[in-house]
């Protein structure tokens, strides 16, 4: 039989082809990105596209924790840890970076407002300090990657949870947010401390929009797919499923756990940069406390560990169940707590389990249909 | 002319506490060789393939695949080298389709990192399909291609062992260590298991190194066995210098009477 190496030197994919199917995933999430922006925002008003905007920061990080909870099977609780790192260090770069580069421009009053127009150059800082936040998020992933080498269920749990609660625990000791007009002739880093403490991050410059959520909601899908349908992905499953055997198939478990907390971490930064940023929101450490790190952990259950559009599903669904019934959000614990307990009996995979929406039988028997009409 | 053994294994032992498990066990296997390790319950076999593969790290002694020295390596690792293994109680990636499972263990000679895997570059949709291309001839050699979107955890017992098979050969491995392979098989399905294990030899190059307890099919199939009881090798040989071997009747088939002939029904199960 012929070898791997043999076989892929025998095939030779149309690299035209080949880069318009990396590429048009991406284009064409772009552009769905723009006609919510433009069109299904508007014509929802601003109470739907609030809840729009929401879903997708729901779904940024339901299906970012997914990466590790769904794919790699180790069970964290301390998403809203990376969540809060990137949203802080995104939301120090472009408070106290808008005062330092664009100056006055973007002062009213006491308060740092959004500067220049669409992908002007206000925005192009805050995509950088998304990814700044991101990044250190995903660095913080490694240093919690790392016990997840010894510690297996239960106790990688502990691990997690400590973590976020160290992280809200650091935050809520730092000073509090300096004024523009204080700002002057100290350097960046020197505010580093300045960005709250308990009383929250106020007065962070408005710079998410419908537009860069989504965006980064299909990147995210995009590399979840991907992930989930490759090899890397299936060496994750693997790990999952069992460790052993996956080490004897010459898979580095160390390794690919590691990998998707990063992974995770990078995009749960994302999201709390993107939950930084949204108007009307306020950064603060009781916010993204273990409150928020079940939230999420919610709807990876609930939707199915390891399954992508589950996962959306359940964030989405999660997020507008509690807008629908506000006058009993009081009791939205107790709904969330009889809903896992329910699911947990009759399904414990969670809705979709390890399957996406397109292996269900009822789909294929929709789609069949559907081919069979379009026949002559 | 000294050729270069595919395996060699000098004087392992490991102790768990102060129960010796395996004492000074050594093996030699030749590029596409087929031996046995036999003995009784507890012997310590499974804990030679664990050594071999480096799930456990000997105490002492080491290991060579192809000449190059794999003890004290992660099991990931050794993989890589080119063992692979069967377990004695199966270990499928369950949840996954069995074509996937086979997929997992073809993609250890993939080459593509996380980008290319995200950008879907020509190198990477090349690799993906030529796994999935191996991966299925695969399936179709262990007969079990019709099966390949199924969920590895729902398919009957016998088909799970061969999925197994499949999935170690898919690492392109030069020694395959098959861990029981026919435990709670018919008869006809052992016959089917003994005729495949012999063809996978020339087949894929392969040398196969099998723990099994159904005397008539190692005795059938086996160049040379090596016989362990309480984690020491008591005897090395043919099948034939085996079934005469007076400290291997006393020690692990007792009654003398039934150890001639090669019958391969009789101990079947025993």
């Amino acid at each position: 039989m012929k070898s791997l190496a043999e076989r892929v030197a025998a095939y030779k994919p149309n690299p035209l082809l080949a880069g318009l199917g990396s590429i048009w995933p991406l284009a064409a999430g772009i552009a769905v990105a723009v006609l919510i922006q433009t069109v299904v925002g508007p014509a929802l008003g601003p109470v739907y596209s609030r809840l729009l905007l929401e879903i997708g920061i729901a779904i940024v990080l339901a299906v970012s924790l997914n990466v590790v909870n769904g794919f790699a099977g180790q069970f964290s609780i301390g998403h809203a840890g990376f969540m809060m790192i990137g949203g802080y260090a995104a939301s120090w770069l472009t408070y106290y970076g808008s005062i330092k580069i664009f100056g006055a421009a973007t002062i009213s009053g006491l308060q740092v407002v959004r500067y220049g127009g669409f992908l002007g150059a206000g925005d192009l800082l805050f995509l950088a300090s998304c990814v700044v936040g991101a990044t250190l998020a995903a660095v913080a992933g490694i240093i919690v990657g790392l016990p997840s080498l010894r510690l297996r269920g239960d106790y990688l749990a502990i691990v997690t949870l400590g973590f976020g609660e160290i992280v809200r625990a650091l935050v809520q000791q730092t000073d509090t947010v300096l004024y523009p007009d204080e700002v002057a002739g100290k350097p960046m880093l020197a505010l580093v401390d300045n960005v709250g403490g308990a009383l929250g991050f106020g007065d962070v410059p408005r710079y998410t929009t419908l537009f860069y959520v989504y965006l980064f909601v299909v990147i995210l899908l995009i590399a979840a797919y991907r992930l989930k349908t490759s090899t890397k992905g299936r060496a994750l499953l693997a790990v999952r499923e069992n460790e052993i055997a996956a080490e004897a198939m010459g898979i580095n478990a160390t390794r690919a756990k590691v990998a998707a907390f990063i992974l995770a971490a990078f995009f749960a930064g994302i999201g709390g940069a993107l939950f930084a940023h949204e108007p009307g929101t306020q950064l603060n450490p009781r916010e993204l406390g273990f409150q928020k790190s079940i939230d999420i952990v919610i709807m990876v259950v609930l939707g199915g560990m390891g399954s992508i559009t589950g996962v959306v599903a359940a964030a989405a669904i999660l997020t507008v169940l509690p807008e629908l019934f506000r006058e009993f959000s009081e009791y939205r614990m107790i709904v969330y707590a009889l809903a896992l307990i329910i699911v947990m009996i009759l399904r414990p995979q969670g809705l979709l389990g390890i399957k996406e929406l397109w292996d269900l039988q009822g789909w294929h028997r929709l789609t069949a249909r559907l081919r069979r009409k379009d026949a002559p | 002319m000294i050729t270069t053994a595919a395996l060699e294994a000098k004087g392992l032992s490991i102790a768990f506490g102060g129960l010796k498990a395996v004492a000074d066990f050594s093996i030699r296997l030749e590029p596409r060789a087929l031996q046995g390790l036999i003995g009784p319950n507890g012997a310590g076999k499974t804990t030679v393939f664990n050594l071999l593969t480096g799930v456990y790290q000997p105490d002492h002694g080491e290991i060579h695949l192809g000449g190059h020295r794999i003890d004290g390596h992660k099991t990931s690792a050794i993989a890589r080298a080119g063992m692979a293994r069967t377990f004695q109680n199966i270990r499928l990636f369950g949840e996954l389709s069995v074509l996937d499972n086979v997929r997992t263990g073809a993609s250890v000679r993939a080459r593509c990192g996380f980008l290319r895997t995200m950008l879907r570059s020509p190198l990477y949709l090349a690799e993906e399909r030529a796994i999935t291309e191996r991966s299925l001839e695969l399936l179709n050699v262990l007969g079990i291609a019709h099966r390949r979107n199924e969920q590895a955890k729902s398919l009957p017992y016998g088909d799970q062992r061969r999925l197994e098979i499949a999935r170690a050969l898919a690492t392109e491995p030069q020694v395959l260590l098959l861990d029981e392979p026919v435990a709670g098989m018919n008869t006809q399905e052992k016959r089917a298991m003994r005729g495949l294990i012999q063809s996978l030899r020339e087949q894929f190059s392969v040398a196969v190194f099998l723990i099994e307890h159904d005397m008539g099919l190692v005795m059938d199939i086996c160049e040379t066995i090596t016989v362990l009881d309480h984690g020491e090798t008591i005897a090395v040989g043919s099948p034939a210098e085996i079934q005469n071997d007076a400290r291997v009747i006393a020690a692990y088939l007792g009654v003398p009477e039934e150890t001639d002939g090669a019958a391969p029904a009789a101990d079947a199960g025993a």
